[in-house]
């Protein structure tokens, strides 16, 4: 393998949306280099590949950023950081304007102002985001992208970040990149549990099945602090293709029915969690399949349900085209997905300070990376990329360490020929973790015994993943995903351990290659925390 | 959920290679191929990336596919969306990035 050696001074890790604003907001003070280390292509990777047809975080006029901090808490049952929230929902607004000026297409009414959907979210045009935010970024000076390149280990010493080491997807080159700040900007993670459709189309799942947990794996192991893993997001989808369900629940005001026609949303309430409880309580009962009350829509409405989806889940369309029934004529059946951990929705994430720094010196994080600050969703997500991108300024003056080399290529996983593979070994761990850690197949339920059969089982798949060898490049990061994705288990399952009715933040740190769990107090808005 | 690609229409540019964001596709004796159909997420990315509309989305049958495929041809602002079924009828649907979903 080749070696590259690459100095930076503001590597921010995966070119999604956090990722690139991130890059953006830091070109507008800084003139210092930055670096985007992106596995896929900037110009469509991420949560957002396939577009997007809402933003769900703004405030509209009358209503103020407290108000979204209070429907956050509400929705978590209290257990966020208020000063993350209130940060990021003082931005929101300022970042809508900013990306309608890169080309966004927003709907407006005739007096020039923004249609909204209730009162925090408004509608776009959002197929196209991707591409707008890739093409702002490549316009600039001084942002260097490096698409297909995938950033597999942190470079730690006495708790500073000094760079990190990354892989070529196409050709044998190991990278070690030195910098004065990093921000982990990698997404959250899908895959750890069993999958709705664990066969052909095991990867249609509603979170990017590329987002493995890349980046909360690798701080684990460098031993930054983890907050809230336990929240998991388990979301409420159109059976089959995995679509999103808010656009015809609040788009067209489609109820949620059961299989006797009574529409069962209210006796379970309405925020995103208890939508779902309810429709699982619905099935347990004996009351399901469940379904999304559409009959009945005009014809109108239907081709404008079928182009909004084609501009974000395109797979929802082509059900609804090629079965010749349309929502109109049919209910759209909904179900559960398998449990994610994303940031960008739950508070699930890095520990950080108010400034978006990690518990490692000079390792930021934001959007579904970042804990502490739910429902962020797209907008919110760019604000703390913009957040962090501020803050990193303060290391610019720092000088750039220097490397050894001969530890980066240590790191590199050293296989042995076995009889089985990453693919084996993945479907393994997703069967322990639905079946022992609350996955669709136990209706998301588990026990203090399960989780302790789940423990034992996710450490022995890590001691045998630690042999498999790859033959070319992309079996290789197939390796590194599924070592990410087993780290990421072992946390999660310590944190829904750890769950109780506590009026506190559940952290956790591994300290010696055990996972301790650590107990901090609630931060509220106002306050700064600092590590 | 994924894609299939007619090799008689490729014309191995290799746009669909780079804009995978789960790296699938692979340029193999010049004509683009996906190594992994099973792991696609089904985005469409590389259908919208594709000049020659050689990409076609499918619904796998385990998940109530019923064998209709489904490219995307661009011409500026506009995305036609075209969907063949099995038996042969076509049914275009275009979309604008200028107009906002209203929903």
């Amino acid at each position: 393998m080749d070696l590259q050696c690459i100095d930076t001074d503001f590597l921010i890790i995966g070119g999604g949306t956090a990722g690139c604003w991130a890059a953006l907001s830091f070109r507008e003070h800084s003139n210092a280099r930055v670096l985007i280390a992106e596995k896929a292509d900037i110009k469509r990777s991420g949560c957002l590949a396939a577009g997007v047809n809402a933003l769900n975080a703004y405030i509209a006029p009358g209503k103020k950023p407290q108000d979204y901090v209070d429907y956050a808490r509400t929705d978590a049952e209290g257990i966020v950081r208020g000063d993350l929230l209130l940060t990021m929902a003082e931005g929101l607004n300022r970042a809508v304007e900013k990306l309608e000026k890169l080309g966004l297409t927003i709907l407006k009414d005739e007096q020039g102002q923004y249609v909204t959907r209730g009162w925090r979210n408004i509608k776009i045009n959002g197929e196209n985001i991707k591409p707008i935010l890739a093409k702002a970024v490549l316009a600039q000076e001084n942002i260097t992208v490096l698409n297909r390149v995938n950033v597999f280990e942190y470079i730690v010493k006495d708790n500073h970040i000094l760079g990190a080491y990354a892989i070529d997807i196409d050709k044998p080159i190991l990278y070690v990149i030195s910098a004065k700040a990093v921000l982990c900007a990698t997404g959250g993670a899908s895959g750890l549990y069993k999958p709705n459709h664990p066969g052909f189309s095991r990867h249609k799942l509603w979170y990017p099945p590329f987002n493995t947990g890349a980046g909360l794996a690798m701080g684990i192991r460098a031993g930054a602090e983890m907050t809230t893993l336990e929240m998991r997001f388990i979301a409420l989808r159109c059976k089959d293709t995995i679509a999103p369900t808010g656009t015809l629940a609040q788009g067209v005001g489609a109820k949620q029915i059961n299989s006797a026609g009574e529409v069962y949303e209210t006796k379970y309430g309405l925020t995103t969690s208890q939508r779902l409880h309810g429709t699982v309580m619905e099935n347990l009962n004996g009351r399901g399949p469940c379904y999304l009350q559409t009959i009945g829509i005009t014809k109108e409405q239907e081709t404008d349900l079928i182009k909004a989806y084609l501009n974000m889940a395109p797979s929802q369309s082509l059900r609804w085209l090629e079965s010749g029934k349309g929502p109109s004529v049919q209910n759209v059946e909904i179900e559960g997905t398998e449990p994610y951990i994303t940031g960008g929705h739950t508070a699930a994430g890095y520990w950080v300070n108010t400034n978006r720094e990690t518990t490692v010196r000079a390792l930021f994080a934001a959007g579904d990376a970042a804990g502490g600050c739910p429902q962020k969703y797209v907008t919110g997500a760019m604000v703390e990329g913009e957040i962090a991108a501020k803050a990193a300024i303060k290391y610019m003056d720092k000088k750039t360490p220097a490397l050894n080399t001969d530890e980066a290529i240590k790191q590199l996983p050293k296989g042995s020929n076995v009889s089985f593979t990453v693919d084996d070994l993945e479907k393994e761990m997703q069967a322990i973790m639905d079946e022992h850690a609350g996955g669709i197949g136990t209706s998301y339920r588990f026990s203090e015994a399960s989780l302790k059969i789940a423990n034992e089982k996710i450490q022995e798949l890590e001691a045998l993943s630690k042999h498999i060898s790859a033959t070319d490049m992309q079996e290789f990061v197939y390796i590194l995903e599924l070592k990410e994705r087993l780290t990421l288990c072992r946390s999660l399952i310590a944190h829904l351990s750890a769950k109780k009715e506590t009026e506190c933040y559940i952290n956790s740190r591994l300290e010696n290659g055990k996972i301790s769990i650590i107990l901090r107090p609630l931060v509220g808005e106002g306050e700064i925390y600092e590590h | 959920m994924s894609i299939e690609i007619r090799q008689e229409l490729c014309t191995a540019c290799g746009r669909c290679t780079q804009i995978c964001p789960g790296s699938l596709i692979k340029l193999k004796e010049k004509k683009a191929v996906i190594l992994h159909p099973e792991r696609c997420w089904g985005c469409a990315s590389c259908l919208k990336e594709c000049p020659a509309q050689a990409i076609a989305l499918f619904l796998g049958e385990d998940m109530g596919g019923l064998g209709a495929r489904m490219t995307v041809r661009k011409e500026g602002t506009l995305l036609h969306w075209t969907v063949t079924k099995p038996d042969s009828s076509v049914q275009t649907i275009t979309t604008n990035s200028r107009d906002a979903n209203k929903y």
